[in-house]
């Protein structure tokens, strides 16, 4: 077992083990400290709870944003239990932290998703967690029966001693089981081949509460004496409050109180992210309407001149320079210079927004000595730290409860939402549910970077790759992150030990950072879907422009299998022979070397992120109009042992549609200092008839280690299509969105 | 005072009647299924049936439903036992990720349904509008061509 262990001793009975997890986190096992006294009775630690009716009540440690968590940890907690899958039931854990001589430690393990790491992060801890409860079960029906525990086994919910020709089920042995002490030595797991619910297809715990409205989100929360609160923030970025004239709001029935909010000053970190005036009011309505009523002045901004079309430009002038060099490998000027071949094209990625369907919201209820905090978040310790610092009671008196996540993609890792309903919760003292609206939602946003990247590739008489370069001039999601030296912003926006890092010898990475105002942050897959459909399409040019085959170019610079070192996120080691295996599979379940008519093309594109694998092909038709109708998608992941592969499938769908609907018409646009688009309307989601019904999934492990597939997915969709419309069309799309670039005029 | 019908029961609401259905829905009656997505009309988590037809209830004001008999997804199924062959059918092909939009697409899908029993992949294409932002739409289709299926074996019995 990976974890070390160690004892605290809190008193007699009550002692916490504490381990230093795989991934480094410090997680606290089973037994527990602190366990409600009618808890010892009927509870394993804190995560497994077994009726006397055999019912198994497993804890979820994680936020649900829809990747299946809440599914895919209890299956790993039941396998090893040897639990009845159809007995299983899951209840959402708060937050839990603990305070130490120096800070504060995990209770339940470490809580927050975010970079695909929910399951790998746990695979070890939840695994551990259900093998102790049913060596514990073991035990206690050993010492029932009087024979040794290796005399006894387990069956789905029984424990049974052949010897004696007993059976006991856990239901029965769970008081004697809660009581014992834990041994020294760590429980055996089982292999991968007894396993009978980890990689089967189980569906979602939550379906039925959803599919009946029951299932709760943090919009949902309604709490005795509750208020609800509204802002109106600045709608040009980075300007404060000059004055506020609230006379028609508080004439409006319900509206309790009105005041300003002030946010960071421009260059400081983002607690929140805009200064606005709130409204607070017995329903959302009157909240909304008081809001609408509001007659604001605001101040100069900083940011008033900023544009895209500035941006554009600037990203182009910064490109005519020499930038910052973040990686050279080899002899990049001598190996260019040597090249008979010079393959060179720009790509444009546009800012966008997460736009989660649940819009930001946050209960808090501030009083003298403590804090509740109901909150949908991916980081439910940074909502405790938000909560923290603006009220200044210590963190153990926060209690931050999660609700069912209503989309995530990286929105909800920042928690600026969480200060805003704390410090309106604090100024009135009444528990308030804060509620933006789609429009706040998508004018105040993390936004994925916006970058200008300049593709160079030098190639030898036989069309081998032996110099490539990138250089991208963009915002970097790290501005105005605390502790981000200037020098280390392009390290969230260039991997380098992406490929074709070792592939290719001789290779130098650029970066040039553009300090517009605009708010940045992670966005699902962060930049691998920036650099996946850069390089992906890039390496599409330089075949069609070296008289090569696109999938032989690839299958030959991606080559064998082999570990290699990856130091970035989702490392140690990357594979690319396990991305060739899978680009080379959708190519030929496509059926790519078909002759197709005009108009009619197919394109493909892989990718490793985070991890994991995934290729697409796609099948395209573009009419002569310029209309795009995508009509088969082929998609593939590799992600090492698919634990919840149902969930696997569900991501590898939502990822593939996530990257196509970004790709097709999404773009977030700044004029004047403020963000141009503002709803649904402006900012075209893609919707059901944009996706054909001929949509494969294919779930294709190359061993048996898991790992994460939440953005897994995403990354390689949009150059498949694009290079799609190549094949079909002739036209290389370079510029994201593809919005109506397609289209011919009549 | 306006007085209407919501799941069948009768419910009166004596507060702004402009006040959009949904939030007399959400606050007032404190069902929360019915979920707020954007508040103009384009997204569909909101999406109730109003005299049997699917409306959304965002841009709705209360009085507008004065004497009508509403329907949420709290009250599609006449109890646990007995889903709605949509909501069967959803549960079947395992739809929902995040889950917040599907009580919409379930209510617009059950609507869609009653004019459409054999639905085309066009038919869906062309009526189906509601957003997704997980991307639930290949189990949606698949869902709810399963569902056409349910109804249409229902009906036989």
């Amino acid at each position: 077992m990976s974890a070390r262990r160690q004892e605290v001793r809190l008193n007699r009975r009550e002692f916490i083990v504490m381990g230093i997890g795989v991934a480094g986190s410090l997680v606290i096992g089973i037994p527990a400290a602190a366990l409600a006294e009618g808890d010892r009775e009927r509870m394993i630690g804190f995560f497994v709870q077994i009726d006397a009716d055999g019912n198994v009540i497993i804890g979820s440690n994680q936020p649900e944003i829809g990747q299946g968590i809440r599914t895919a940890l209890p299956m790993l907690v039941a396998e090893e239990l040897d639990a009845e899958w159809s007995k299983v039931s899951v209840r959402q854990m708060p937050l839990g932290i603990v305070k130490t001589e120096d800070g504060y430690t995990w209770k339940y393990g470490g809580q927050g998703v975010g970079g695909s790491t929910g399951l790998t992060d746990n695979w070890d801890y939840m695994r551990e967690v259900g093998a102790i409860a049913r060596q514990q079960l073991v035990r206690a029906a050993a010492a029932r029966i009087g024979v040794d525990p290796a005399q006894c086994t387990t069956r789905p919910g029984v424990v049974l001693c052949s010897a004696a020709g007993v059976e006991i089920s856990y239901g029965s042995l769970i008081a004697d089981a809660a009581q014992l002490d834990l041994p020294d030595e760590p429980p055996e797991l089982k292999s991968v081949d007894d396993y009978r619910i980890v990689g089967s297809r189980r569906k979602t715990v939550d379906a039925f509460e959803i599919v009946t409205g029951r299932a709760k989100y943090g919009t949902d929360t309604i709490r005795p004496d509750m208020r609800y609160a509204a802002i109106a923030r600045a709608p040009v970025l980075n300007a404060g409050v000059e004055s506020f004239d609230d006379s028609r709001a508080r004439q409006i029935e319900g509206v309790l109180d009105v005041f300003a909010i002030e946010g960071p000053k421009m260059g400081e970190p983002y607690f929140l992210l805009a200064s606005g005036v709130a409204v607070v009011a017995t329903s959302t309505w009157a909240a909304m309407e008081g809001k609408a009523a509001l007659d604001i002045k605001w101040q100069e901004s900083p940011s008033a001149d900023d544009s895209s079309n500035k941006f554009w430009q600037e990203n182009e002038a910064m490109l005519q320079t020499r930038g910052q060099v973040v990686l050279d490998d080899g002899n990049f000027d001598s190996a260019m210079a040597d090249a008979t071949k010079v393959v060179e094209h720009r790509y444009r990625i546009p800012f966008v927004a997460h736009a989660p369907m649940e819009p930001q919201n946050c209960y808090a209820y501030v009083q003298e000595d403590r804090c509740h905090v109901i909150v949908p978040t991916q980081m439910p310790s940074g909502a405790s730290r938000a909560a923290a610092r603006v009220t200044g009671l210590p963190r153990e008196n926060i209690h931050v409860d999660m609700t069912r996540v209503g989309g995530g993609f990286g929105r909800r890792m920042p928690v600026d939402y969480v200060t805003e309903a704390t410090l309106i919760s604090q100024r009135t003292g009444w528990p308030i549910q804060l509620l933006w609206s789609r429009e706040d939602d998508m004018r105040n946003d993390f936004y994925r970077p916006g970058g200008l990247h300049e593709m160079r590739a030098g190639l030898d008489d036989d069309g081998k790759v032996v110099a490539w370069t990138q250089r991208l001039a963009s915002g970097s999601k790290h501005y105005r992150r605390p502790n981000k030296p200037d020098d280390e912003l392009w390290t969230p926006e260039l991997y380098p030990d992406d490929f074709p890092r070792r592939m290719v010898d001789n290779m130098r990475l650029e970066y040039f950072h553009n300090a517009i105002g605009l708010p940045r942050g992670s966005w699902r897959a962060p930049a691998h879907t920036a650099n996946a459909f850069v390089v992906q399409s890039f390496l599409d040019e330089i075949a069609h422009e070296t008289g090569q085959d696109p999938l032989q170019l690839r299958l030959e610079m991606l080559g064998e299998d082999r570990e290699l070192g990856y130091s970035n996120h989702g490392g140690p080691t990357f594979n690319p022979g396990r991305l060739a295996r899978l680009v080379d599979f959708v190519a030929e379940r496509i059926d790519y070397t078909q002759e197709l008519p005009k108009g009619r093309g197919i394109g493909f594109a892989t990718h490793f992120t985070f991890g994991g694998y995934a290729a697409h092909a796609m099948e395209v038709t573009v009419s002569d109009a310029g209309e795009l109708t995508i009509e088969r998608i082929v998609a593939a992941i590799d992600c090492g042992l698919a634990v919840h592969p149902n969930a696997v499938a569900a991501q590898l769908e939502g990822g593939t549609i996530d990257g196509l609907s970004t790709a097709l018409g999404l773009e977030i646009t700044v004029k004047d200092g403020q963000v141009e688009q503002s709803n649904f309307d402006n900012y075209p989601l893609a919707r059901i008839a944009a996706f054909p019904a001929k949509f494969e999934t294919h779930i294709l492990p190359f061993n048996d280690i898991p790992t994460g597939v939440g953005e897994i997915g995403l990354p390689s969709a949009a150059p498949a299509l694009t290079n799609a419309i190549f094949a079909a069309t002739g036209k290389r799309i370079r510029t994201l969105p593809i919005g109506d670039q397609l289209r011919r005029r009549a | 005072m306006i007085e209407f019908k919501v799941n069948s029961e009768s419910v009166s609401f004596d507060g702004d009647s402009g006040t959009p259905l949904l939030w007399v829905i959400r606050d007032h009656l404190q069902m929360t299924g019915t979920k707020f997505g954007c508040g103009v009309g384009e997204c569909g988590a909101c999406t109730v049936h109003i005299n049997g037809r699917a409306r959304k209830a965002c841009m709705l004001p209360v009085s507008s439903v004065a004497g009508r008999s509403v329907t949420t997804i709290e009250g599609l199924a006449p109890d646990d036992a007995n889903l709605h062959p949509v909501q069967q059918a959803w549960l079947e092909h395992d739809v929902p990720q995040c889950g917040y939009c599907q009580a919409g697409q379930i209510m617009a899908a059950v609507d869609f349904l009653k004019s459409h029993p054999q639905p085309t992949d066009e038919d869906i294409d062309n009526n189906i509008d509601n957003l997704c932002r997980c991307g639930t739409y290949v189990r949606i289709r698949k869902a709810i061509h399963r569902a056409a299926q349910l109804m249409a074996a229902g009906e036989k019995t």
